[in-house]
């Protein structure tokens, strides 16, 4: 299997453990990952809300781009776009081409002008999906050398990833993290917040807003006993991550919850080291679980 | 009756329909009359608001008489609807029926083309090829067939029991053939009924007995019907009587084997309880089951799982009613005419995670409700919730499964009424706060709108507002060990909290989940969404396209008691009109043979799926049996030789079409006004 990787704006900057530990299990499950070459933004939220035009034209170039790539270079026609938000704006793009003629004519118009065609054959895909889906549990399950027996894990999924387009899992209560974490050896727990909202980028402009729903998200899953917060979009694990500090001390109270990517527990559960998963670029290390060796059972 | 006109040159009416603006609306009809005024042969071309209207019809009988009109076409609807209308005229008029030609420029045109001009283009060419066909066109006399005077019904809820009921009682002999071990259907789980809140076992049971004891009834439960043959007023059906393992004749309903069975205590879900309360495997659904008879479950008896239980229920049976080795007994029947009345299931709730169910104990569908607080329920009709808790809150959530693109896209009908007389029924055995969270209140029905009223009146809460979710998370201390209902109030527009003890899904209709299978074996169609579809939907709402096929009752389409049981009276009385005609008029689209060109090769026998060739030995010949012939055509395709034709499917009817469609538009129309 091979595919196509759009690491968008957040992989090199505030994501970058999302990325060295997607990569580093891409690597251990031997499956190639080329990069878009000269990729530019997805388009997402900002751009999305404030010229539609644009965000679709950024977001065009890219599938435009990943289209001649994948046929030049052999590397297929699915490009996996870790970042929710990138994810749901290269799928949304895909699907207006497809269905609003409208939105197709002026999205030609901007490709023609760059010398650039797109045929509509990319299919964008979220990690988790190929993980779940392509891969299979069965498969995961087999190459964990460390099982995470015993860690109770709430899998986040944040509202881009299944709403409005539920390509993989259902729209309101998704399961494929759950099945996964399970796949791991490890605990989820039952978590009906797991779609809510994590404030996007409330956090930075009203920021009590934004405050307010993280803190509605930690506080519950750790009172379901979670010892950590799984999440699959770089934006929702920055929420969630960075701003406990401030929560503290605006809501007067101890709050603390490591919140990791999936594809780091992957990465623990195969028995790879904390470096190659970024794990020292987390602000809320899950200590415990931490400088474990391969085949060394969890620390409960 | 000859009306022939022999070989005299074809003389043809034309009729284009502006059926209000339905055709008009898109079709240019004055351009199209024009056009194929032009046409060779056609005498009289005429536009008309209505055709199918009594002027219509006598339009083209007066111009039969006053233009010696020998051929017609009418192009307007689906012949399925009016092409008999249109036939009687053309009778009306002097000419034989089959002298016409229909053209459906509504369905086939102007409902499906945006474009005028290309909708308007489209007709002009259909209409080109039915007036070179018509042309062709000879007179038929139709065949008339006997009705076999007994029906079959399949299903024994209340629309099956009315159906049943209503034909035996008018002297006809019926078979109801019901799946589960009772009749009695949905409506006999039900607890109360809406709006007249009287028990549904008390207006149902009576009905059943009377089903059990009718001299004109047979009644086949714990049955399904496995193939159908024939055609209206012929059908062999053959019915596949599942063994009980008990003797239905010797049976009397006693009981005491299930109190000897070697299980102390239910043990497996107890279907007529919704799964609420366990039950051994040895069974009676509930109290009035109909027939009284015990039934065995193979699935969960130790004698057929293992051989090794010791019997105690056959030791105790003194009329040797058990039975181990009963066999599947397959019967077969024949009747003219069949009511299908095979009802609904309820939308799963599992469907829809987001609510809870199956997650969160205190959740229920409203089935389970219905149980919940019957008499004869799991708890004898006091409310006791699955964690021993009596509710104070209730949220009933509408529209579970019903309205939303996500599930089902139609209204179950019948869920607002039901949640109100359940709100009702809770607040009576509880006296807990009742939320009812609607989309809309739809209480369209007779003192339905009065009973929404009462239901005000009796301070259960009304809010508008989609459910969002139903969780255990909790934000303030007030909703600690409560269900947190999530919902945005629309009328004040903020989101609401209500925490809840207890929560009741409206869940709704749904197509049964063999519909499909069900269909094909009665050769009838479904609409979009999987229930059975009926032949129209405001004139004939239970015949089928397929003759002597009713339907009746949820099978069509989400329906309340009232409504179902109209249906089945309907249903009956349709049944009655073929039976009491003694006779039916068939289409005689019939193949027929040309015996000199048949080489008696034989290869139309094995082709034909109706059977209805055979070959005749002493001729060496083909042998059509044209009651049997179902006009489908295939043998007129498959003879080597060319011998086997078909009425009103005449190689020179249907060349004679195919060349009109392709012939380029006659020059004096293409410089004519343009369309």
């Amino acid at each position: 299997m091979r595919y196509l990787y759009y690491p968008g704006c957040s992989a090199a900057t505030t994501g970058k453990a999302y990325e060295k530990s997607l990569l580093a299990i891409f690597r251990a499950l031997s499956l190639s990952m080329d990069e878009l070459e000269d990729w530019n933004c997805c388009g997402a939220t900002s751009y999305m809300a404030i010229d539609e035009t644009k965000a679709f034209a950024l977001a065009a170039r890219n599938l435009a781009l990943a289209e001649e790539q994948g046929r030049s270079s052999g590397s297929g026609h699915e490009i996996v776009a870790p970042c929710s938000a990138c994810f749901l704006v290269l799928t949304k793009t895909n699907q207006y081409l497809r269905d609003y003629p409208e939105v197709r004519s002026r999205i030609v118009q901007a490709l023609d002008a760059a010398g650039l065609t797109y045929h509509g054959t990319v299919t964008v895909r979220h990690p988790l999906d190929v993980i779940v889906n392509d891969i299979g549990l069965e498969r995961i399950e087999k190459r964990v050398t460390r099982r995470l027996k015993g860690m109770k894990v709430a899998c986040y999924y944040g509202c881009q990833m299944v709403r409005p387009f539920k390509t993989f899992d259902h729209a309101f209560y998704p399961t494929s993290m759950d099945r996964l974490v399970k796949a791991l050896g490890a605990d989820p727990v039952d978590w009906p917040l797991k779609t809510r909202c994590c404030g996007g980028t409330l956090t930075g402009t009203i920021p009590e807003a934004g405050l307010r729903l993280n803190r509605l998200l930690i506080k519950d899953a750790v009172k379901r006993k979670a010892d950590m917060i799984l999440t699959c979009c770089p934006l929702c694990q920055f929420n969630l991550e960075c701003y406990q500090d401030q929560i503290a001390r605006e809501y007067q109270e101890k709050i603390h919850c490591p919140i990791l990517y999936f594809t780091q527990l992957i990465g623990m559960a195969f028995g790879l080291g904390d470096d190659e998963l970024g794990m020292s670029l987390l602000f809320q290390p899950p200590t415990r679980f931490l400088g474990k060796q391969k085949g060394e059972a969890a620390h409960v | 009756m000859s009306k022939s006109n022999g070989n005299r040159p074809a003389r043809i009416g034309f009729y284009v329909c502006h059926c209000g603006h339905n055709i008009s609306g898109t079709v240019d009809v004055a351009a199209v009359a024009r056009y194929a005024q032009a046409l060779p042969h056609v005498v009289v071309s005429r536009e008309y608001k209505y055709m199918c209207s009594d002027p219509g019809q006598e339009r083209i009988a007066q111009d039969i008489r006053e233009h010696a009109l020998n051929r017609i076409v009418v192009a307007s609807c689906s012949p399925l609807l009016h092409e008999h209308t249109f036939r009687t005229a053309v009778e009306k008029g002097g000419l034989n029926p089959f002298f016409f030609q229909m053209v459906n420029i509504r369905e086939n045109v102007s409902w499906v083309n945006e474009s005028p001009e290309e909708a308007t283009e489209k007709a002009m060419d259909l209409a080109r090829a039915a007036v070179h066909r018509v042309a062709f066109h000879k007179a038929l006399e139709p065949k008339r067939v006997p009705i076999l005077p007994d029906v079959l019904v399949v299903g024994g809820g209340i629309a099956g029991i009315h159906a049943a009921l209503t034909l035996a009682n008018a002297g006809r002999k019926v078979v109801l053939v019901e799946r589960e071990p009772t009749i009695g259907g949905h409506m006999a789980m039900f607890d109360k009924t809406f709006p007249t809140l009287d028990c549904a076992a008390c207006i149902l049971t009576p009905k059943m007995s009377q089903v059990k004891n009718h001299p004109n009834i047979t009644l086949w439960t714990y049955s399904e019907v496995s193939k159908v043959e024939g055609y209206v007023g012929n059908y062999t059906i053959t019915v596949r009587r599942k063994p009980r393992y008990i003797s239905e004749k010797l049976c009397v309903g006693c009981m005491e084997c299930i109190e000897a069975c070697i299980y102390k205590e239910g043990k497996f879900p107890d279907e007529f309880n919704a799964g609420l309360s366990r039950r051994k495997p040895i069974y009676i659904p509930f109290p009035q089951a109909t027939p009284q008879v015990v039934v065995i479950d193979p699935q969960t008896c130790i004698e057929f799982k293992t051989g090794k239980c010791k019997k105690s229920c056959l030791e105790k049976c003194d009329r040797d009613a058990i039975d181990f080795s009963q066999k599947e007994v397959v019967e077969e029947i024949r009747v003219g005419t069949v009511i299908l009345a095979t009802g609904y299931k309820t939308f799963d709730a599992g469907r829809l995670p987001h609510y809870g169910y199956g997650k969160y104990d205190n959740v229920y569908t409203s089935l389970e409700v219905e149980r919940l607080v019957n008499a004869s329920g799991p708890t004898g009709g006091e409310l006791i919730l699955r964690d021993g808790r009596r509710p104070k809150t209730v949220g009933i959530i509408h529209c579970v499964g019903s309205r939303d693109r996500n599930t089902n896209r139609w209204c179950s009908r019948t869920c607002c009424m039901y949640s109100l007389k359940l709100a009702h029924l809770l607040k009576e055995h509880t006296d807990a706060e009742v939320y009812n969270f609607y989309i809309d209140i739809r209480a369209a029905g007779k003192s339905y709108e009065e009973f929404y009223d009462k239901l005000l009146e009796e301070n259960v809460h009304f809010i508008r507002g989609r459910v969002a979710e139903v969780t255990d998370w909790t934000a303030r201390p007030s909703e600690e060990g409560k269900l947190v209902i999530r919902v945005e109030d629309t009328m004040i527009g903020v989101v609401r909290r209500i925490p809840v003890d207890m929560v009741v899904l409206a869940v709704g209709m749904e197509p049964q989940f063999d519909a499909q299978e069900v269909r094909r074996l009665f050769n009838i169609s479904c609409s979009t969404e999987g229930f059975f579809l009926e032949r129209h939907p405001k004139l004939a709402p239970v015949d089928t396209f397929t003759d002597g096929v009713f339907i009746a009752g949820a099978c069509q389409g989400p329906k309340d008691i009232p409504d179902s049981v109209a249906q089945a009276g309907a249903a009956a009385s349709q049944a009655l009109v073929l039976i009491d005609s003694g006779s039916i008029e068939l289409e005689p689209n019939t193949a027929y043979l040309v015996e000199e060109d048949c080489s008696g090769c034989k290869s139309c026998l094995t082709i034909c799926p109706y059977h209805a060739i055979s070959h005749d030995e002493a001729r060496k010949k083909a042998s059509i049996n044209e009651a049997l012939c179902k006009g489908c055509g295939t043998c007129t395709a498959t003879c080597p030789s060319g011998a086997i034709r078909q009425n009103l499917f005449e190689d020179e009817e249907i060349y004679s079409e195919i060349r009109g469609l392709l012939t380029p538009m006659p020059a004096e129309a293409q410089g004519g006004e343009s369309c």
